[in-house]
Order: C-alpha cells, then sequence, then structure tokens
C-alpha cells in the first residue's frame, strides 16, 4: 500500500512539476476561461433580465469547456516523447498511474477554478460563493477528472486526438452538469445544503461509480 | 462460420411472420383507445411500434454493454463484433424510438419536441453511441479499437441511468410544460389493447435477435474478409 501511494505521488509530482515549469495547461485553461466570461457576458447582457439569473449556468459551462481543455493534454507528453512506455514498465499497479494522473487534473482544474471564482463574482458584481458550493464544485470536479482522465486515454490513442475528448466526454458528465447546476441554482436562492443532498448524493454516487470503473478498467487502456 | 447459414434463415423467416403478426395487432386487431381524444386516436396506435423499439434500442445497449466486459475478459474478437453488431441496432432502434415519439408528440402535445425525461434520456443515449462510433472509426488498429471501444462502451452504458434519474429530478422542480404521466398509467390499455401490446413488444423483440444475427454474421465475414486482404497484401 505504502509503495502504491508512493508510485501514485511520483506520477503527481511528475506532471506537476512539467507544470509548473510550462505553464502550459494553466495558461491556456485561464486564458480560455476568462474569454468565455466575456463572451458569456455578450451573449446574455442584453436579453436577460438579471445577469446573476445566468450565474450557475455560466460557471458550470465554463469548468467543463476550460477543463476539457486541460484534461486533453494529460497523456500528450507521455504520448509525443515515447515516455508512455517507460511508465507502463514500472514494476507497479498501473492503476497507480492512472490515480497519480487523475489527481493532476484534478488540481489543474481545481486551481483554474479558484482563478475562476473570484473573476466572476467581480463581472457579475454578486458574491455567490458558500461553503456548499464549493463542496459540490469539488464533488463535480472530482467526477469530472475520474471520467476525464480515463478518456483523454482513449483519445489521446485515436487519430482525431484531442478532437474527440469532448463528444466522448459531455454525454458522459451530463449528470455531474444537471447537478451541478441545479445545486448551485438552489444555493444562490438561500437553500442549505440540506435542500440539496439529493444532487449531492448523485454527485457522489457518481464519482464512486466512476473512480471504480476506471480502476478496473484503465489497464485496458493504456496496454500496449 | 459462427452462426450456420440455416439457422439464419430459420430466424429471419420467423421474424418475417412476427412482425407481419404485429402490424395485424397494432393496426387492425387492437381497438381503438377510448380514453383518449377521438382526433388523436389513430395517432395513438404507434404506442405498438414507439415502445417495443425503445424496449429493444434497451436489450440492444445491455447485449453491448455484457459484451463489452466480455470483451476486456476474454480478449476473444466475438465479444467485439456483438458489441458493436449491437450498438449499430441500438443506435437504429433509438432513432426509431426517437422520431416515431415526436410523431406521437405532434397531435398529443401539441409540439414534435418536449424536455421530457425520457425523449431527452434517448437523445443522450443516442449522442453517447454516435460517440461511440467516432471513436472506433478513429482509431485503426483492430486489436487496439476494440479495447478502447469496448472501456467506453462501459462508461456510456453506465451513465444513461444516472442521465435519466438527473433530468427527471430537474424536472419535478421546474414545472413541465407538458404533463407526462408515470409510466405505470401512461399506457391505460385495456385487455385487448394491451394483448396487441404484448405481440408487438414480442415480435420486436424477435426482429431484433434475427437483425443481431445477421449483423454478427456479417462482422464474421467482415474479419475474414480483413485477414484474407493481408494474405494477399491488397
Amino acid at each position: 500500500m505504502k509503495r502504491y501511494i508512493q508510485v501514485v505521488w511520483a506520477v503527481l509530482w511528475k506532471d506537476l512539476r512539467i507544470e509548473l515549469r510550462t505553464k502550459d495547461i494553466f495558461t491556456s485553461m485561464a486564458v480560455f476561461a476568462v474569454l468565455a466570461l466575456m463572451i458569456f457576458n455578450f451573449a446574455f447582457e442584453l436579453r436577460v433580465p438579471d445577469k446573476t439569473m445566468v450565474i450557475p449556468g455560466v460557471l458550470w459551462v465554463t469548468i467543463t469547456f476550460s477543463g476539457v481543455l486541460g484534461l486533453g493534454r494529460a497523456f500528450i507528453s507521455e504520448k509525443d516523447r515515447g515516455s508512455m512506455a517507460g511508465l507502463l514498465l514500472a514494476p507497479v499497479d498501473r492503476s497507480a498511474i492512472y490515480f497519480g494522473k487523475m489527481l493532476a487534473s484534478l488540481i489543474f482544474i481545481l486551481v483554474m477554478e479558484i482563478f475562476l471564482l473570484p473573476l466572476m463574482v467581480i463581472f457579475f458584481n454578486t458574491n455567490f460563493i458558500s461553503p456548499p458550493l464549493l463542496l459540490v464544485l469539488f464533488l463535480g470536479t472530482l467526477g469530472f477528472a475520474a471520467v476525464g482522465t480515463v478518456f483523454s486515454g482513449l483519445a489521446v490513442n485515436t487519430r482525431t486526438r484531442e478532437v474527440l475528448l469532448p463528444v466522448l466526454l459531455f454525454p458522459v458528465m451530463l449528470p455531474v452538469l444537471m447537478a451541478g447546476i441545479r445545486a448551485t441554482i438552489g444555493f444562490m436562492e438561500g437553500d442549505t445544503l440540506a435542500d440539496m443532498m439529493k444532487w449531492v448524493n448523485l454527485l457522489l454516487f457518481f464519482d464512486l461509480l466512476y473512480l471504480v470503473v476506471a480502476y478496473m478498467t484503465f489497464d485496458f487502456v493504456v496496454e500496449e | 462460420m459462427n452462426l450456420s447459414r440455416r439457422l439464419l434463415q430459420i430466424l429471419n423467416v420467423v421474424a418475417l411472420i412476427a412482425m407481419l403478426i404485429a402490424v395485424y395487432a397494432a393496426l387492425i386487431q387492437a381497438p381503438d383507445a377510448i380514453n383518449v381524444d377521438p382526433s388523436i386516436r389513430p395517432a395513438q396506435r404507434i404506442i405498438y411500434f414507439h415502445v417495443p423499439s425503445a424496449w429493444s434500442s434497451m436489450l440492444a445497449f445491455f447485449v453491448a454493454f455484457v459484451a463489452s466486459i466480455l470483451y476486456l475478459i476474454t480478449k476473444h474478437i466475438r465479444w467485439d463484433i456483438w458489441a458493436r453488431a449491437a450498438s449499430e441496432l441500438g443506435i437504429a432502434f433509438t432513432v426509431a424510438a426517437v422520431i416515431s415519439g415526436s410523431l406521437w408528440a405532434k397531435p398529443a402535445w401539441n409540439t414534435y419536441w418536449t424536455w421530457d425525461p425520457r425523449l431527452t434520456t434517448y437523445t443522450i443515449v443516442l449522442l453517447l453511441y454516435i460517440a461511440y462510433f467516432m471513436l472506433r472509426g478513429a482509431i485503426d488498429e483492430p486489436s487496439r479499437r476494440a479495447r478502447m471501444a469496448a472501456v467506453y462502451g462501459i462508461f456510456a452504458f453506465l451513465s444513461v441511468p444516472l442521465t435519466f434519474m438527473s433530468i427527471r429530478w430537474w424536472n419535478t422542480i421546474h414545472p413541465v410544460i407538458v404533463d407526462a404521466p408515470d409510466s405505470t398509467n401512461k399506457f391505460g390499455l385495456g385487455p385487448n389493447m394491451m394483448q396487441a401490446f404484448m405481440i408487438t413488444n414480442m415480435a420486436f423483440i424477435i426482429l431484433f435477435v434475427a437483425l443481431l444475427a445477421n449483423r454478427i454474421s456479417l462482422g464474421w465475414a467482415e474479419e475474414r474478409m480483413d485477414a484474407l486482404k493481408e494474405r494477399l497484401n491488397f
């Protein structure tokens, strides 16, 4: 078990270190998120009676769209430099590689969210951030990273690569998006966490189910 | 040769007869629905095609799901052929269900499209399996294609109940434009209608099995052709 965690940590730390040096993924996600906010602003400004009404939708759509940018890069460096074989030759359970990669993606998206949230508070001039919302955001992002990392591994093996990822990912992610948007609306209208427990449970179930399925199937995704 | 040709022919004839009986049961034998407005009584008969298509599509996706798991366990090409055949048929039956549902919704709900949970879920399912075939189309190497497709098939199938549940919960909070009664009293079928309903359902399942068998044997034929091409360096 200790060895397993060491491997997870090694993979995670490798990805974090690459990112800290290049800042490729974070920059593209963050710039994309700001662009999305700008576009949403013009899309809704004149027709929606109160712009705060669209915050839940804008929040989750922005996270999904910029998150998929980051997820698309999850296996690119391995693929391009041919270092995937090296990673796979390591005498460890391959699911450890999955969890390392998944945690790295999770952290990238969470950092993007930390950057996005204050920006949205400023742009929409409403403080909609609350602890239960942060919990729902975390659970939604976990599900997103759990499924997205596997699908990124699928997409990197195809001719179309990143182009295919959103097509694969979005229909599966629909329950997460719906739960996230619905709970965000609830919290903004003053509902407590207990009122929204149904959606939180859905997210928990989703995360758990797909982490287990990913744990069981990841071997087949990276197998050569 | 995976399925003997003779068996396939018998199955085809049985399916043809079953579908002819189904047409008779749905259009002639079944009485008019007295509990709906006279103007939409003919439209109500679409239930004998719409619901069986929907059930057959679910059966097809379930077969594809099981075949995907079996492929990952055994790595036998047979289960890849099964999964692909069943997914294709699932798409065909889903399209049939969505289109026939839309045609019925126009006279009954006065709109071709509503965000009803079943309708929306079905459309998402359609997108899931279109993505499945896009994934297949983007990988050239057969064993890798089979593996990747099997993994995606498992993820896709498991998301369907979650999607359905979340859309239903969503709608119970947001008022639904059109009253969509729950499935137990939706049909409200009398005994004669129930009989026709059961007959058509059986017929569609037989049709599904026949189509699946044909598609699988076609899959084997493709497999053999690929092997031959490889041997001849074609």
